[in-house]
């Protein structure tokens, strides 16, 4: 914000600086280093001889210094809490709990527990350093890890000179610099040099990929190689790095079930173990079973235990995680709620055109006459389809590795919807379908192979023909069976395309279940009698490219949305988007949700068990309040610990760049 | 208009709902986020108005969490 806005502020009373974990450190520290020489007389007996009766008082002043030491601050945030109607929290509730174990002091037949009310707020607070130290480097590894946004942008002064500026102030339309090393700030066309991208923490994809003038680039790629200038195509603000930001950010916001169990679980802990705190401190002494001072100490030891810090901040923690570790594999959850989703899928219903295959048209096979070359009759093909954009055409021309020479071709003709003629060294050559064939009555013989057949006739005769399909990705089978070996049940796989092709490539890939010649409407039908059969706990989660398929995006389970680097529209329907376009992501990222999952769980099931244990050792009398404490901070660190592992996928992306 | 302000720092999941939830409350605030996660604080309200809810937003969080400062 600007100055002008910020000085009213500045009127207004100075607030007292943030202290610091350093400044915390220390000052636990000192408090330890005064606890112990207190606690080392205490033991020696040096207070019993130097102040006899009067010891008990001397002591109880002596361990009050470390404890006000320590726990000050303590004290403060309590009473400011209570003043916003916060009564139930863990600062009241320790500060209770330690001066209740002083207070024991007006109990004179029993042991007096000052060294142990002073031990409980110093351990309280050297956890809560703890607790503080790792979350916060949890948290920063984290944010650290998708900080793919760069804080710059350079722009060519007048003078030839590089100036940095704010992303946020670059218009569309201006050309920036992007120098080697350098991450690309803004989406943009290149208009002048040559380098290698990596695009790795967009898509997780090791192999770099080569841009020259014309090509498309994206924000938060680095640049390895050459000097580029980029004409800019968005806002920053729209940018593809910050779209995702905001999308991974905004993620924590949509809290999954097992989060939202927690906080109802926390709010109802903390009072329930209060008041049972305080009937276990009162009603047994009342009904005569036992010394005031004994149920008391339970009741207080109880306190200690009654907060839920742990399941509180390890939870939402390893969703974090699994959210910044997915988004390392090139994969962006958009909230907790479908990572839980996703973990309990057990259909996955595939768009196959984009997804399984590439969506693009591509020579599968030659199938030449007798006595005649593959490469001949493909030779040919290509020079008559010279000329023509049609995607069939470009398939043809990108199986030629030969150099197509333009001046070998003449009387070049389009018959639209049927193919080409053209005179290719004064041979006649036709190419195109049956319809072609039948017109300059050419015999010809179908193939047996699924796709679109392109036959070659040359100077009246038919030498073969070519093949063109929808190549599936080379990952796809491997996709499939990753899915099965994962626990997926069913892989149903949709498309509008011919039966025959539908099954040839569902029998490739051993989908277990398959549809074809569907229209978009019949697709959203098929997904909702498919969701119709799920049972109770299964998911189920729709494969789809992002094009043309957000009703079915939306209405499944979890809606995946794959090869979506730049489509916004996909972006936006889907839950889960996969950058690149490998099949073979969908099992990473349940693989990713199933370890999510399996931490959120041993933490809940670990902190709750530590407690519970607690308060009935508690309750029976067996645990002190050094236990108790430790079944409040160390859990909470343990737990913390164990959710760090949610951002760890490196051992998925090993098996991603093999 | 929106806007995102970096906290430092709120040191709990519950604290930063709390404060929200009460944040929320405020006059002339259409909607607040407040993310533990990212530390970030996001702010909605009219243009004309913003800075004076922003103050009020500062003011609050001062108050209530005197440890979380909003860094704007």
């Amino acid at each position: 914000m600007t100055g002008a806005v910020s000085d009213p502020k500045k009127k207004k009373k100075k607030r007292k600086k943030k202290e610091s974990l350093d400044h915390k450190v220390k000052r636990v520290g000192v408090a330890l280093g005064i606890f112990f020489v207190v606690m080392l007389l205490d033991e020696l007996g040096v207070f019993d001889s130097l102040f006899g009766g009067m010891s008990l008082y001397v002591e109880f002043v002596l361990y009050l210094a470390p404890w006000w030491v320590a726990g000050h601050d303590v004290l403060l945030k309590a009473v400011n809490n209570i003043r916003h109607g916060k009564v139930f929290d863990e600062n009241f509730l320790m500060c209770v709990a330690t001066i209740g174990a002083f207070g024991m002091v007006f109990f004179p037949d029993t042991d007096p527990h000052m060294a142990e009310g002073a031990a409980v707020m110093l351990f309280y607070q050297v956890g809560e350093i703890f607790q503080a130290y790792a979350v916060g480097k949890s948290r920063k590894s984290i944010t650290a890890m998708m900080d793919i946004a760069p804080d710059y942008a350079n722009i060519e002064g007048a003078d030839g000179e590089l100036v940095q500026v704010d992303p946020d102030e670059v218009s569309v339309g201006d050309i920036i610099v992007v120098k080697p090393g350098e991450r690309v700030p803004i989406d943009g066309v290149v208009t002048e040099g040559e380098s290698q991208l990596d695009t790795a923490a967009l898509t997780g994809e090791s192999v770099p990929r080569h841009v020259e003038a014309g090509s498309q680039i994206i924000s938060g790629c680095i640049n390895m190689t050459g000097l580029l200038r980029v004409k800019t195509t968005k806002p920053f603000g729209e940018s593809t790095v910050s779209r995702i930001l905001e999308l991974v950010e905004n993620a924590s916001e949509k809290k999954a079930r097992t989060e939202n169990f927690i906080t109802r679980f926390a709010r109802v802990y903390t009072p329930a173990v209060c008041y049972a705190a305080l009937a276990l401190a009162v009603l047994p002494s009342l009904v005569g079973l036992g010394a005031w001072s004994d149920w008391i100490l339970r009741g207080l030891t109880f306190l200690v235990v009654s907060c839920p810090c742990a399941l509180v901040i390890s939870v939402p923690l390893s969703f974090f995680g699994g959210i910044g570790g997915a988004s390392k594999l090139g994969i962006l959850v958009k909230g907790s709620n479908y990572l839980e989703a996703l973990a309990s899928v057990d259909t996955v219903v595939f768009d196959k055109t984009g997804t399984l295959t590439n969506g693009t048209f591509n020579v599968v096979a030659i199938h030449p006459e007798e006595g005649f070359d593959p490469d001949y009759v493909l030779s040919f093909a290509a020079h008559a389809e010279a000329y023509s954009d049609h995607p069939i055409a470009l398939s043809v021309k990108a199986a030629y590795t030969g150099k197509i020479d333009e001046t070998r071709l003449a009387e070049v003709k389009e018959e639209s919807g049927h193919g080409v003629s053209a005179k290719v060294d004064e041979h006649v050559v036709l190419v195109g379908n049956d319809k072609l064939m039948r017109a300059h009555h050419e015999e010809f013989h179908n193939c047996e192979l699924t796709g679109t057949i392109l036959h070659v006739a040359i100077d009246d005769r038919y030498v073969g023909h070519i093949v063109i399909a929808d190549v599936v990705k080379d990952d796809a089978a491997e996709a499939i069976r990753a899915l099965h070996d994962a626990g997926v049940k069913k892989t149903v796989m949709l498309t509008g395309d011919r039966k025959e092709v539908a099954d040839a490539v569902a029998a490739e890939l051993g989908v277990t279940e398959v549809h074809a010649q569907l229209l978009p409407a019949d697709k959203v039908e098929q997904v909702e009698r498919l969701l119709k059969e799920e049972p109770e706990h299964g998911k189920l989660a729709f494969v789809g490219d992002g094009i043309n398929d957000a009703p079915v995006l939306t209405r499944a389970d979890v809606g995946i949305a794959m090869g979506a680097m730049g489509s916004d529209a996909a972006i936006e329907a889907a839950d889960i988007v996969l950058m690149d376009d490998k099949p073979s992501n969908i099992a990473r990222a349940m693989h990713v949700a199933r370890k999510t999952m399996r931490i959120v769980w041993q933490n809940i099931i670990f902190a709750l068990g530590v407690k519970l244990l607690i308060l009935v050792l508690a309750a029976l009398g067996i645990a002190n309040m050094w236990l108790a404490v430790f079944g409040d901070v160390g859990v909470a660190v343990i737990a913390i610990l164990n959710a760090m592992r949610a951002m760890n996928v490196g051992e998925l992306m090993d098996r991603s760049s093999r | 208009m929106k806007k995102s302000f970096k906290l430092d720092e709120i040191d709990c999941v519950n604290c930063a709902r709390e404060l929200q939830d009460a944040l929320s409350e405020l006059e002339g605030v259409k909607s607040v986020s407040v993310n533990f996660m990212t530390q970030k604080l996001t702010l909605e309200a009219d243009d004309a108005e913003f800075d004076d809810v922003l103050d009020r937003v500062v003011a609050y969080t001062a108050d209530a969490e005197p440890d979380c400062e909003i860094i704007r």
